[in-house]
């Protein structure tokens, strides 16, 4: 980290020196003659210090990309090969042992005079390869420096020089949305394809079985290793299922009613209420399922003489039920607003009751807006976390009783990759494709509430 | 259309300009009709019906929200007491023996060596002589906290004075004498179904009756790491992970965030890769948080090779989560701005740059910053991201730096709500407390931001 602050630190004096020079050099060519700067003096300060810091950072930045792999292969060369690992994996191990006696960090206790000698070589390989740098990006910031000074005359136009590269740079900041959809993509797929190598994706997509205990060595019993997500999905679906059953009508009603019968001052009160609904951290829903809600169902069961397992699927949905009443209401409640104010007219006009034009009015008018609505909610249903994971079960049944327990695509996502299994296990790469595919789902979903919202909204502008 | 009210209403009744009374009777009579007047009773009735129902469903998200509040308001006010217990300790020689003829060095080993469970020991063993056996006293020893013999390491190594005599000192009560002393066991509890047997309840009662035992303030609470011991476990490693992670997340996504909208609302041509951009950040803002998790385990942690559990990699991930947030609400918050401040700008001559970066974005500020903040407050409250990059490890140190093993406000509420031992459920709720607490005073700098500084054209 400080190695970073110091080419940071060098990179930005450098190129002030720079800015300060050029600004001067462009102040004083005018200073005695008739000519005219074409920008302000700063412009030319600014044009010198992008020819100092940009090529600076570029080689720093190749430098830290470089570093890891080309230091460890260089490691890795000078250790005679005879009494280097031959399996990858305890290769990667006894180059994670490098890293770590080179660091002062401790080493596994496989650690050896091998790895020792090997640690040595590493740090002073970095070292060195960091002091190289630190004189490269000098050497590269003093010569932009002096080139961007030299190039600075009155004609110069500076201004637009610097412009186009802050127009440059804000284009490139735009296109990170872009960057984080390919990387999600990109890595979900990969990791996807690396399991569906060892699991087939049929198996995957349409297997009634999901069991990913895999085996830690290969003549552990108990490894079950079935990987059919169709439980799971199930699951989802159940629990999502139960949170609308519950978020729909009270979200919508409770917008109506806002809209339509509620005195502003009800409003005043209700609406920032609401807010903190929407506004608590899904970690205090999860919290509350599993505290006061799970318990609650489970006696409330056992009273009218149910079994309700202490995780039912009835808990997490009823919270995440509640989690999305806000959502939805203040979705429906925008859809609402948005209906000309001339049909409500019309209608009351013809005699209709308040409810009788909600009903035969308003809620038709605004129904793609609250159907997109509903998408998202969906969406969101099927991609909350932390409520399931406190308040849902791990035990993968099949069922559609809701007062039984389930298990859902995101607990096992945190389930399968919080645990201490090597990363390439099909059990963690599991995780990866029940991420993909609930990144399809909710991108599905999400695509289609914004086009159908979208399309809505054009028709009353 | 189908509408319920009109089907509900009778066969024979005629709705207005019905047929059956066409014709033959003036409206006035037919509105007066005991048809007509059935039928718009019903109507009134279904629209009370209605209107409870609005209130009815307005009053259960309510209910909801006061449930909510309400559990983790009881519970978690309990977490901000703790239970002491006045211990008269007998600093005693023998305990530092060769203290005396000891070097500098030796003599600090010593002194955080030395066997400070045992003046615990022997102090409890004087408030209550006739304890017999080992269990039993084990049992006696069960009462204090282990945190009391670092209580006492402390205070002997600041001041070794203190060797040889006699103080009394309020060391932590155990998590189970602390529930008990505050009420949270029920006394109608059979000995095999509470975690303290009766004879530890008699000692218990014991100790208050001489005043040994009292209610104070949980400083350690705010100030200390996790525990697996419920009494020793504080959030404040929690906070400064928390603090750290936004840090970073601050520090990425608001000039990228920024930027991203000052571009797309400024200077974007309206093309198919502006459209592409759209939609793309439209669509990430409604990605499951899970997900940016998984593409900050792919990416940061195994292909980038950054520590794991570190609040460095935890802003990273948020960051990435909280960018299209930033980006939609700065691009509402600049599209705000009327076009006379950049045609009058331009008059002027300012370049468009100028405009934006001298003009447009100053006036937009405000309202970016409350977006900022909400963004902010959002990812404050994101657990599912940091538990995929490890930020679950338990951690008991507070971090002092970026690449430090950490962990977070909400991820330490998940760990705690986990763990079995009964105090953490207040625990818990205390750090909800602290937690709401938090996201209270951010939003509520968000609101007084915006009702201060922006302004409606």
């Amino acid at each position: 980290m400080s190695l970073l602050l110091l080419l940071l630190a060098t990179i930005s004096v450098l190129a002030g020196v720079g800015f300060w020079m050029a600004r001067r050099r462009a102040l004083a060519a005018v200073a005695a003659g008739p000519a005219r700067l074409r920008s302000l003096p700063g412009y030319y300060g600014w044009y010198a210090a992008l020819w100092s810091a940009l090529p600076a950072v570029a080689v720093a930045a190749v430098w830290l990309s470089a570093a890891p792999t080309v230091i460890r292969s260089l490691t890795l060369a000078s250790v005679p090969a005879a009494s280097l690992p031959h399996d990858p994996a305890k290769l990667e191990l006894f180059v994670n042992d490098v890293r770590n006696i080179a660091s002062g960090g401790i080493a596994s206790a496989s650690a050896d005079e091998v790895a020792l000698r090997a640690a040595d070589r590493y740090a002073a390989l970095r070292r060195r390869g960091f002091e190289a740098t630190l004189a490269l990006v000098f050497a590269v910031g003093v010569a932009g420096a002096v080139w961007g000074v030299r190039r600075v005359r009155p004609e110069l136009a500076a201004r637009v020089r610097v412009e186009g590269v802050l127009r440059l740079a804000l284009l490139l900041c735009s296109t990170m949305a872009i960057l984080i959809t390919i990387g999600i993509v990109l890595s979900l797929v990969f990791e996807t394809g690396r399991f569906f190598d060892k699991v087939p994706a049929t198996e995957f997509l349409f297997g009634t079985h999901w069991s990913p205990q895999t085996a830690l060595r290969a003549d552990q019993v108990g490894s079950s290793g079935s990987f059919g997500a169709i439980p799971i999905f199930v699951g989802t679906l159940l629990i999502t299922g139960i949170a609308m059953v519950v978020a729909v009508p009270i979200g919508l009603l409770s917008a109506i009613y806002m809209t339509f019968y509620a005195t502003s001052r009800t409003r005043d009160v209700t609406k920032p209420l609401l807010e903190i609904l929407a506004g608590v951290p899904t970690v205090v829903y999860g919290f509350f399922a599993a505290l006061v809600v799970a318990p609650a169902v489970r006696e409330a069961g056992a009273w009218v003489g149910l079994s309700v397992a202490s995780e039912s699927a009835l808990a997490a949905g009823l919270v995440m039920g509640i989690m999305i009443i806000p959502f939805i209401s203040s979705l429906s409640d925008d859809s609402i607003t948005a209906v000309p104010i001339s049909l409500r007219d019309g209608s009351y006009g013809l005699g209709a009751t308040r409810s009788e034009t909600i009903r035969s009015v308003i809620v038709p008018a605004a129904l793609p807006g609250i159907v997109g609505g509903f998408l998202l909610a969906v969406s969101r249903a099927i991609g909350e976390t932390m409520i399931v994971v406190m308040a849902a079960g791990l035990a993968a049944n099949l069922t559609l009783n809701p007062l039984e327990a389930v298990t859902t695509v995101t607990v096992q996502i945190v389930t399968l990759l919080t645990g201490d299994q090597e990363f390439d296990s099909s059990k963690t790469l599991a995780a990866f494709a029940l991420g993909l595919t609930l990144f399809l789902v909710t991108l599905v979903l999400n695509v289609a509430a914004l086009s159908i919202v979208k399309r809505y909204r054009e028709k009353y502008d | 259309m189908t509408d319920p009210s009109r089907t509900e209403a009778p066969r024979s009744g005629p709705p207005a300009g019905g047929t059956g009374a066409r014709g033959r009777t003036s409206p006035g009579e037919r509105w007066a009709s005991p048809q007509m007047r059935e039928h718009l009773r019903r109507r009134y009735r279904a629209e009370r019906r209605f209107e409870r129902a609005g209130r009815a469903a307005i009053g259960l998200a309510l209910l909801g929200l006061a449930v909510l509040l309400a559990t983790v308001g009881a519970n978690g006010f309990q977490a901000f007491r703790t239970t002491e217990l006045r211990l008269d300790v007998f600093f005693d020689p023998q305990v530092f023996a060769g203290l005396d003829t000891a070097s500098a060095d030796e003599r600090d080993q010593l002194l955080a060596r030395a066997d400070y469970g045992a003046l615990v020991r022997s102090a409890l063993e004087r408030l209550f002589p006739d304890v017999e056996g080992r269990s039993a006293r084990r049992a006696l020893l069960g009462l204090v906290s282990s945190g009391a013999r670092d209580e006492l390491r402390d205070r002997v190594t600041a001041d070794p004075s203190l060797i040889g005599t006699t103080h009394a000192l309020w060391v932590l009560a155990d998590d189970e004498v602390d529930r008990y002393w505050k009420g949270e066991v029920s006394e109608d509890l059979s000995e095999g179904e509470r975690r303290l047997s009766d004879e530890q309840l008699s000692w218990i009662g014991g100790l208050a009756a001489s005043g040994r035992l009292r209610t104070a303030f949980a400083t350690r609470f705010f100030t200390s790491g996790d525990s697996r011991d419920p009494e020793l476990a504080g959030i404040w490693g929690a906070v400064v992970g928390s603090f750290l992670t936004l840090v970073v997340t601050l520090t990425i996504a608001f000039p990228l965030g920024v930027s991203a909208a000052a571009y797309l609302e400024e200077f974007a041509a309206r093309n198919r890769f502006t459209d592409l951009i759209e939609v793309n950040v439209n669509n990430l803002a409604a990605v499951p948080s899970i997900v940016f998790g998984l593409l900050g385990l792919a990416v940061f942690l195994n292909f980038f090779h950054l520590p794991r559990s570190a609040p460095l990699v935890g802003g990273l991930t948020l960051a990435l989560m909280t960018l299209p947030t930033i980006i939609i609400t700065s691009r509402v918050a600049i599209e705000a701005v009327p076009p006379s401040i950049r045609e009058a700008a331009r008059g002027l001559g300012a370049s468009p740059v100028q405009v934006v970066l001298h003009h447009v974005l100053p006036l937009a500020m405000p309202g970016i910053l409350t977006g900022t903040i909400i963004g902010m407050a959002r990812a404050l409250g994101e657990t599912a991201p940091l538990l995929m990059i490890g930020m679950v490890a338990f951690v008991a140190d507070v971090p002092g730096g970026f690449r430090d093993a950490s962990t977070a406000l909400p991820v330490q509420i998940f760990l705690w709500a986990d763990s079995p031992e009964r105090a953490f459920v207040e625990k818990t709720s205390g750090a909800i407390l602290v937690l709401l607490g938090f996201l209270i005073v951010m939003n509520g700098t968000a609101i007084w931001l915006r009702r201060r500084f922006e302004r409606r054209w």
